[in-house]
């Protein structure tokens, strides 16, 4: 019998639906032993009736729930909490499900101020009032983490999550497990570059130049991005980006982390964090320009991000 | 007044809509919109970000296009920081976009639409969905799985990362590409275009054909259309100035830095998405009898702007096109098809940019210094025109940006298209299942 599944998603951008995809050949194995009774990107099941004239938005019954996208509006939320109700375990898919994710950024500012740029201040657009029609969801004081609303059973952090802990997660639950985490270790302990825990300090250098290696050479000939003097978030990110083999997919392509798998643990606080392993290699953490958005890019969620009280009159 | 019908989620797209249709007491059509749920704000949430850090940020507006995003994005920070990067950057860029472009031209056809299409339009809904397609046709679906993965795998395989990418920067790339990894990917970009070819093949002699009629009745509106061509008036994704064509197919050309001039955006209160229109047809009317400044972009607006397609094989798909639907083609079903022309271009272009010497060059990024500045980057995405428009300080931080997505163009054309269906095949209060699909068919196809 195929375990019954739903997936929607919240406030995403559906890069996580395609990370399913990117499972490859093996999903054609995998299909068969589930049965999508809510899909929105792929199967045509409607919350309100087929034919459109139910009253109550209606959640199957699966076993298995999976969101991705944080909570943004009532709607989602509205959502969220209805297939809480009908699914035994829940998986929050990707960091804006788990960390609240790049559009969590949008906790810096009020509501408001989001709305007012939006329709009143965009060169191309004729100023209009917010969009209030009850037809659109009203937003929810912040852009949250799917656990911020509902209980989460499993996590898969990441931004894409990688195939490969979407297919072990997955199959934990179908072999009758109940819990499936990432091991706590950073990118720093999957990273193959050379470390000499030192830099040529001063400040944290922008990123307006490549990083210094030789093409020809693979990364383990390569120093680290740290130490080369420029901010990378290794050190205080979660390892997996790159699945069970390979190298993490940013150094990959020469270019620094920026924290897409959140932290490592519950509870760690990452700037703080980060702040100290630059100076540890002797970088000053102060001199990082756009310091506090940089360091919780993916992760605004959980009050990481929020609304700064206006700076008092000199 | 009398019912609302409500198709909640609107399916197999990449967005988050919903459809009213709501009829008179007669049961006939009365009004239909198409709301559009979401809003993230990028547009605020970007103040004050390091130039240099956008295109790595802004590609998550969309998971299924960040390399359109994410290329944008790069062109409006070199112009920002007032660079040109270096052919081989650019040929790297390219390169990575086509790629990319076929693994999401692959995803719409077979995953999202063919289902409409193979299954059939009022097949139930449980079946008709992309695991119908793998009981139906088990040895295709086989393979479409594994060629939508390769393009990822071989975008992985050199950048890093295919969702998100972090490649390419103001003045360039991250890091140039060795003849090693040049040797390893030409032959799977042939694979590609082996497989688009058998893709556009398949379509024309098994799904076209038997959906002549549908093709012909879902979804026509006559509106103009916006998209991207080189001087030589070949269509082009990367690069090249904007044509926007009136539905009588005369046109405009202009840059695409001055696209305050043509483009204006109207905001509704009953979407979150703009409706984007030709400023000098007029105030916008998106109504069925008299529609004014409605255009539309995205695959069959590009084939139908363009003079000619850039390389050979999409040309001869072209001719075929145009023989058969003129220029412009009207028909909304046929996005479907010029995708899969598209498509063919796409791996072309890979295979012939793998096959130029210059692209393992090692000139890959020009410096750059954070001034003051307004720069517009363009490109156009699998979903059609794509601007971003950033201004920052004299410490290359952004204090003002402006987007206009391939999707949000069409969102007037596709409140028509949705009128036009609604009206086709909801009468007297009679509707079923397969009708209230084939208003969503009318969505699908501009692959929103």
């Amino acid at each position: 019998m195929a375990v019954k599944v739903v997936e929607d998603w919240l406030n995403a951008c559906s890069g996580c639906e395609i990370s399913i995809l990117n499972i490859g050949d093996p999903l054609l194995d995998i299909l068969p032993a589930l049965e999508f009774v809510h899909i929105t990107a792929l199967v045509d099941h409607k919350f309100f009736g087929q034919l459109g004239d139910g009253v109550t938005m209606d959640i199957p019954e699966a076993v298995v729930g999976i969101v991705s996208g944080g909570v943004r509006n009532e709607e989602q939320k509205h959502e969220l909490e209805e297939i809480r109700k009908k699914v035994k375990f829940l998986i929050s898919l990707g960091s804006c499900a788990c960390h609240g994710g790049v559009p969590a950024q949008a906790n810096m500012w009020k509501n408001d101020e989001i709305f007012e740029k939006v329709f009143r201040h965009c060169i191309s657009s004729t100023p209009a009032p917010n969009p209030e029609d009850p037809s659109v969801p009203k937003w929810t004081p912040t852009c949250a983490a799917v656990d911020e609303v509902v209980k989460v059973d499993i996590a898969i952090p990441g931004c894409p999550p990688h195939p490969d802990w979407i297919v072990e997660a997955i199959s934990a639950l179908l072999a009758g497990k109940t819990a499936w985490s990432l091991p706590e270790r950073s990118v720093c302990d999957t990273c193959p570059v050379i470390r000499e825990q030192k830099s040529g300090g001063g400040p944290v250098k922008r990123w307006l130049e490549n990083m210094e290696f030789n093409p020809e050479e693979g990364l383990e000939k390569m120093r680290c991005i740290n130490e080369q003097g420029y901010l990378c978030m290794g050190p205080v990110t979660l390892a997996g980006c790159a699945g069970k083999t390979g190298v993490p997919r940013c150094i990959q392509a020469r270019t620094p982390c920026r924290g897409c798998f959140g932290p490592i643990r519950k509870g760690a606080r990452p700037m703080v964090e980060m702040m100290g392993a630059l100076t540890s290699v002797g970088l000053d953490p102060k001199s990082l320009v756009d310091r506090r958005a940089m360091m919780n890019r993916y992760i605004g969620g959980h009050g990481f991000l929020t609304v700064l009280p206006p700076r008092p009159a000199r | 007044m009398g019912k609302v019908i409500n198709i909640q989620p609107v399916t197999r797209i990449e967005g988050h809509a919903k459809v009213a249709i709501t009829l008179d007491d007669a049961g006939n059509v009365a009004d239909t919109k198409l709301h559009v749920q979401t809003l993230r704000g990028f547009e605020k949430f970007c103040e004050g970000r390091p130039v240099e850090e956008m295109p790595r940020t802004v590609c998550h507006i969309c998971g299924i296009c960040p390399w359109a995003h994410h290329l944008a994005s790069s062109k409006a920070a070199d112009a920002c920081f007032g660079v040109t990067p270096p052919p081989a950057a650019v040929k790297l860029r390219r390169l990575m976009q086509s790629v990319a472009y076929v693994s999401d031209k692959i995803l719409h056809f077979y995953f999202l639409a063919a289902p409409d299409f193979v299954i059939g339009p009022d097949a139930d809904y449980s079946v008709r969905n992309v695991v119908g397609i793998i009981q139906a046709a088990p040895e295709i679906a086989k393979k479409v799985v594994h060629m939508r993965h390769l393009g990822a795998q071989m975008i992985e395989a050199f950048a890093g990362r295919s969702i998100h990418p972090t490649f390419s920067l103001p003045g360039g790339v991250s890091k140039p590409m060795t003849e090693a990894e040049r040797q390893k990917m030409l032959p799977l970009a042939q694979e590609l275009l082996e497989f688009s070819k058998f893709s556009i093949k398949f379509a024309k002699e098994n799904v076209f054909p038997k959906y002549l009629e549908a093709i012909k009745s879902i979804g026509v509106i006559e509106v103009g259309y916006l998209g991207t061509v080189r001087e030589d008036g070949a269509l082009d994704l990367y690069d090249g100035k904007l044509r926007l064509m009136k539905p009588d197919g005369s046109y405009d050309d202009f840059a695409y830095d001055q696209y305050v001039d043509y483009i204006g955006e109207w905001v509704e209160p009953w979407s979150y998405q703009k409706f984007p229109y030709a400023k000098k047809w007029g105030k916008l009317n998106f109504s069925l009898d008299n529609p004014v400044g409605v255009y539309r972009v995205n695959t069959l607006a590009r084939i139908n702007v363009a003079d000619k397609m850039a390389t050979p094989l999409a040309q001869a798909e072209l001719e075929e096109f145009r023989a058969a639907f003129g220029r412009p083609a009207h028909y909304t079903l046929l996005y479907h098809y010029a995708r899969l022309i598209e498509l063919v271009q796409c791996a072309e272009t890979a295979v012939q940019l793998l096959q130029d010497p210059e692209i393992t060059s090692r000139d890959i990024r020009v410096p750059i210094t954070p001034r003051a500045a307004r720069g517009i980057g363009c490109v156009e995405a699998p979903r059609g025109t794509l601007i971003h428009d950033y201004t920052c300080d004299e410490q290359g931080l952004i204090t003002k940006i402006n987007l206009i997505v391939g999707t949000t163009h069409n969102n007037a054309a596709m409140n028509m298209s949705v009128e036009q269906a609604a009206k086709q095949f909801i009468k007297a209060g009679k509707y079923d299942q397969g009708s209230l699909n084939k208003v969503e068919m009318a969505i699908r196809a501009y692959d929103p």
